[in-house]
This record gives C-alpha cells, sequence and structure tokens, in this order.
C-alpha cells in the first residue's frame, strides 16, 4: 500500500464513522438551537437505540423467513423500532426533566441532564448488563471497491442512510411548516409564540426528532463496530457534540460538516499517531479551529458590541 | 431570609465549627471519616469551580483537568525531588494556577458555551495525555510511593489513617472559604458580578474583562491544586482514572444543586451529593440509578439551587379584570 492509500484508507474509515457522529450531533444542535440546552443525555439516548436495535433483532431472528433475509428485510424493522422508541424517550425526558426547568437559570436544566443520563446509563447497565455486547452485522461485508483502499458494503449502506436522513431532516426544517416553525423559535422565542406558533409542540418535536436520528446512529454504530456497551455514549457523545460545536452549534449543516470532519480528524490520527492519542488529535484541531472561528465553521458571527 | 437568623447568626458560625471538630471523635467509625475527607476534597473543588462558573459566568466543563494538574504536580515533585507536603501544596496552587490561566487564554476569544468546550477538550486531552506519558505520569497505573504529609513539631505522621486528613482538608475548606467571602467584596470580587449582570455596562465603567476572567481561572485552579495535592498526599498515589469528565460533571452538579455563587449553598451540594451516595449504597446496584433520579427531583424541587436565591424580576404583570356585575 502506498502512502496515499493509507491516507485514502483513514479517511475512508473516518468518514464513516463521521456519518454517524453526524446524525447524533444534529440532536445535540437542535435542542441546543431552540432551547440553548447541552443535553447532556443525548450520548445515553444512542446507547439505549443501539440497545433497542439489539433487542429487535433477536426478537426478529427468532422468525426463520425473516432472519434469512438480510439486511434489506432486517435492517428497517430493527431500525424503525429503535428509532420509534429512542425518539418516544427524547420527548418524554423533555418533557418531565427540561420543560419544568425551561425558565429556570440557564445551568439548571443542565444538571437534570446530568441526572438523566446517570440514570439511563444505569438503567441500561442493570437491564443489558455490564458486559461488551455482541451487534450482528445484519449483512454479508464484503469488499466492494477495486484496488487497494477497501470500502465495504456495510459503509457505504450507513454513508447512504446517514445521508439519507440527514437530507430528509434538512429538507423538513427548510420546507414544512413545524421546520420553518423550529427555525422560527430558534431565532426568537417570544417573538415566535406571539406569532401563535404552540411552542411546547414544536420542542417536543424537536426532541422527537433528534432522539430518533440518535437512534439510528446507535443502530450503525453497533452495525459497524459490532460490539455496544452502556459506557460507549459518553464517549461518542461528547465527539458528537464537539462535532456540532466545531460546526457552528445550532446550525443544522454544520452539525452536518462538523461530524463528518470529527469522524475524519480521528481517522487521520488513528492512523498516523496511535489509536491512543486520536482523540487528542481531535480535541487539539477542535481548540484550533474555534481559535480561529470563534463560532464553529459554518456558525453565525456573533458580532461583540465591545 | 438571612436577615431573620440575624440573632441566631452569632451562635451558628461556633456551633458549626465545633460540630465539625468534634465529629470524628463522635463518630469513630473510620469509614465515614474518609467519607468525609472526600467530602472535603470535593467542598474545595466545588468552590474553585464556584470561582469559575459563579463569579465570572463562564461554564467549565473540564475542572478535573485542573483537579489532576494538581495532584500530580506534587506527585511528580514529591517523588522526583522528596518536597514535603506543606511546600508541595503551594506549588501545586500556583503551578495549577498557571496552568488554569494557560486555558483561559484560548478560551477568553470564545463566547459563552463555546468556552465550556474548549475547557471540555482541554480536560479530555488532560486525561488522555496523563494516561499515555508513560514515562513521566506512569500511564494507567499512575504514580505510586507519594509521601504523606508530617508535622515536625510536634513531630507526627499523617500515615494512613484518616483523622489527620479530616482536620486538614476542613482546615483548608475554612481558609477558603475565608479568603473567598474577602474576595467578594474586593475590588476584584465586585467586578465579577458586574461582569456577571451586565457585560456592556460593566466594561463601560473600565472592568476589564479579560482581567476579570483570567483571574478567575487563575483563583480557581489554585483552589482545584490545593485539592489535588490533599488528594494525592492522602492516596499515596494517583491514577488518571479519579480524573475523568464524570469528576468535572459531578463538581458542575454540585455547584448548580447547591446554588451557583452562592458559598454556602456550593458547600451543600458538595454534602449532598457527595453523601448521597453512600446513602444509597443499600440498593447496591441500583444506586447510581436512584442518585441520577434524586438529582433530576431536587432540580425540579428547586431550580435556583438548594441555597440559592432568585433576584425579583421587575415585569409588567396586568391584574386581573373582574367584570362589573
Amino acid at each position: 500500500m502506498s502512502e496515499l492509500d493509507i491516507f485514502l484508507q483513514q479517511v475512508v474509515n473516518g468518514l464513516t464513522i463521521g456519518m454517524i457522529y453526524a446524525l447524533i450531533a444534529l440532536g445535540y444542535t437542535m435542542v441546543y438551537g431552540i432551547v440553548q440546552l447541552i443535553n447532556f443525555a443525548h450520548g445515553e439516548i444512542f446507547v439505549v437505540g443501539a440497545y433497542l436495535g439489539l433487542l429487535a433483532y433477536s426478537l426478529l431472528s427468532r422468525i426463520p423467513q425473516l432472519a434469512s433475509g438480510g439486511a434489506l428485510i432486517l435492517l428497517p424493522p430493527v431500525l424503525i423500532f429503535s428509532m420509534g422508541f429512542t425518539a418516544l424517550l427524547g420527548m418524554t425526558i423533555e418533557r418531565f426533566a427540561y420543560r419544568p426547568l425551561r425558565d429556570a437559570p440557564r445551568l439548571a436544566p443542565l444538571t437534570t441532564a446530568i441526572g438523566v443520563s446517570f440514570l439511563l446509563q444505569n438503567a441500561i447497565m442493570i437491564i443489558a448488563g455490564p458486559q461488551d455486547r455482541s451487534f450482528p452485522y445484519l449483512m454479508t461485508v464484503k469488499k466492494v471497491s477495486s484496488g487497494p483502499v477497501t470500502i465495504t458494503n456495510l459503509q457505504i449502506l450507513i454513508a447512504v442512510l446517514s445521508l439519507g436522513l440527514m437530507f430528509g431532516l434538512h429538507g423538513f426544517i427548510k420546507n414544512t411548516k413545524t421546520g420553518k416553525a423550529m427555525r422560527a423559535l430558534a431565532d426568537d422565542r417570544q417573538a415566535a409564540s406571539l406569532m401563535g406558533i404552540n411552542v411546547n409542540r414544536v420542542i417536543s418535536i424537536a426532541f422527537l426528532i433528534g432522539s430518533g436520528l440518535a437512534g439510528a446512529g446507535g443502530v450503525m454504530f453497533g452495525m459497524y463496530y459490532n460490539t455496544i456497551n452502556f459506557h460507549d455514549g459518553y464517549m461518542v457523545g461528547l465527539k458528537a457534540f464537539t462535532a456540532a460545536v466545531l460546526g457552528g452549534i445550532g446550525n443544522i449543516p454544520g452539525a452536518m460538516v462538523g461530524g463528518v470532519l470529527m469522524g475524519v480528524l480521528e481517522g487521520l490520527g488513528a492512523g498516523y499517531l496511535s489509536s491512543a492519542w486520536k482523540n487528542v488529535f481531535a480535541f487539539f484541531i477542535l481548540i484550533l479551529i474555534l481559535l480561529f472561528r470563534p463560532s464553529g465553521l459554518l456558525g453565525a458571527r456573533v458580532v461583540k458590541k465591545v | 431570609m438571612i436577615t431573620d437568623l440575624k440573632p441566631l447568626s452569632k451562635l451558628w458560625l461556633p456551633l458549626m465549627l465545633l460540630a465539625i471538630f468534634a465529629f470524628p471523635f463522635v463518630d469513630t467509625n473510620p469509614y465515614h471519616v474518609d467519607v468525609m475527607v472526600t467530602t472535603g476534597i470535593f467542598m474545595l473543588l466545588a468552590l474553585g469551580l464556584n470561582v469559575i462558573v459563579g463569579y465570572s459566568g463562564i461554564l467549565n466543563l473540564g475542572f478535573a483537568a485542573l483537579f489532576a494538574f494538581g495532584a500530580y504536580t506534587y506527585a511528580l515533585v514529591n517523588i522526583h525531588w522528596h518536597v514535603p507536603f506543606w511546600i508541595g501544596l503551594w506549588i501545586s496552587g500556583f503551578a495549577t494556577a498557571l496552568f488554569g490561566i494557560l486555558l483561559a487564554c484560548p478560551a477568553l476569544r470564545l463566547s459563552g458555551d463555546y468556552i465550556a468546550i474548549v475547557t471540555l477538550g482541554a480536560g479530555e486531552i488532560v486525561r488522555i495525555a496523563l494516561n499515555n506519558l508513560d514515562t513521566i505520569t506512569g500511564g494507567p497505573n499512575g504514580l505510586l510511593g507519594i509521601d504523606h504529609p508530617g508535622l515536625w513539631f510536634p513531630k507526627y505522621q499523617f500515615g494512613v489513617k484518616s483523622e489527620p486528613y479530616y482536620f486538614l482538608v476542613f482546615v483548608l475548606v475554612l481558609g477558603v472559604i475565608f479568603f473567598l467571602k474577602r474576595l467578594e467584596s474586593s475590588r476584584l470580587g465586585r467586578a465579577w458580578c458586574a461582569l456577571r449582570e451586565d457585560e456592556l455596562a460593566a466594561c463601560f465603567m473600565g472592568v476589564s474583562p479579560v482581567w476579570a476572567k483570567l483571574s478567575a481561572f487563575a483563583i480557581g485552579g489554585f483552589i482545584a491544586g490545593l485539592a489535588g495535592c490533599v488528594f494525592a498526599a492522602k492516596q499515596g498515589t494517583v491514577s488518571p482514572d479519579s480524573f475523568d469528565f464524570v469528576v468535572s460533571v459531578m463538581v458542575l452538579a454540585m455547584v448548580v444543586l447547591g446554588g451557583i455563587g452562592n458559598i454556602g449553598g456550593v458547600l451543600l451540594g458538595a454534602l449532598t451529593l457527595s453523601l448521597l451516595p453512600e446513602f444509597l449504597r443499600g440498593f447496591e446496584s441500583y444506586r447510581m440509578l436512584l442518585f441520577g433520579l434524586a438529582m433530576i427531583l431536587m432540580m425540579l424541587f428547586r431550580p435556583q439551587g438548594i441555597a440559592g436565591f432568585v433576584r425579583p424580576k421587575e415585569e409588567y404583570r396586568p391584574k386581573k379584570i373582574t367584570s362589573p356585575k
């Protein structure tokens, strides 16, 4: 393998995991854009999504006709099951843990978010056990590229699915009435509510969508790495959040760009430094980028009055 | 609220001090005393973070990095140059203050939650560096054989018992409280308050936000350095596990839960969150689950924190119009 091939291989691997980061980052950025809350529990919702996917798979694979069908048959119900439940979970969390504190000091909902995160993480540990659980590929993984750079059909599936979900969301925010309401809320909540927008409903929908996407990210993460643990939410959540900031928090295309970039940076860090230092590399680049673009890559420039 | 207690407050402080002093003599269970030492260290950390989050209003998500820096500083100077604890305490404090300033430098260019992310990233970098710089920090195993403190006169070695650390920690906590109380009403304290309330107006009055924020990181760092040094000296070992993100998050939760910017509240928050897991021990594997639940409920019950107060908001509220009969 030549230098270039190694580089390209790391980029391809980074892109795949970056897509998953981007999906999770979307949830962070949507919630932050609308309610200015760093939703610490989001990483945990992602893990719940992965475990729900595993649960759905183990239920479905008992039916022999389905089990032999491969990814095309198994994946849609697994994804829908996982996304549906995580979406409801996210909405419920917002209703009970964040909504009562919406007008409280800004750090109060952050603290309940930490509490929710502890609660979910330990609930997963108690229900599913503290050990690593193996996650099925759901398909036979094959190399589909010619040449020295390996691209598998799984990687393509992940990329296509993530891009589909991201562009779906983008279209939803751009074109539907609810999407417009979300943008209005992000701009000015009070003015939006005066225009007759049902603030609670729109915030609920934002949590619903963001958590659903995290659930999808969880299933894909499980398929890609084949093993899930109740602890995974911490690091993945941290990186997805970082990705959201990197792109400019509150900005939806920004979260996608940030997620993909974070994945690629991590891939390159793992390839050229060592896997132990890959996160240092990613965070270091993050700090550097923020130094030169203080509001993220695509974030709106906040003009300081002083 | 506080004014109602005026006659009591004179009695309150000595009684409190007496209770703190008497605790290890009344409750001789060494485990309980040990838990109180940990609580005291967390109180120091919460007080330090409170300077950054509460006084200057900067959200810091990587406070464990400062704690770690203090602990490793003492561990290194003690192991390599046999610096005694009482000098190491100052070295840790000042070195960590410098490190805090270093962390704050990139943060000053940023606004709001972007600072939080830089501190979070820095916290992770420090933790990973501690794990991987094997030759200096001993990697995941950490550093062993750190000297316990001792007194020259009367000659006394702290050793592995908890009681002497209990007194050491609480002397430090009281010293820091005294220092912070004085600080609150100093020029710097008033500058922080002004910046928090209205940055624009404060700047017009000649307050330098850069200077104020750097000082907050330095002072917060100094206190975290003291906490780290005591922690390292008590344990005799330091390892990266003790300084992960959960520590940063817990200390932040203590500050918020107690009441941001309020010294008494922050102490109460640290006490509550340190002791709660001990009281929940009977629930075994459900312990941390219930801990999370308790955190949510406490916050919902008192959004401003246990001891926080809400500044009444002046707002136009139309009176209810009663229709004439």
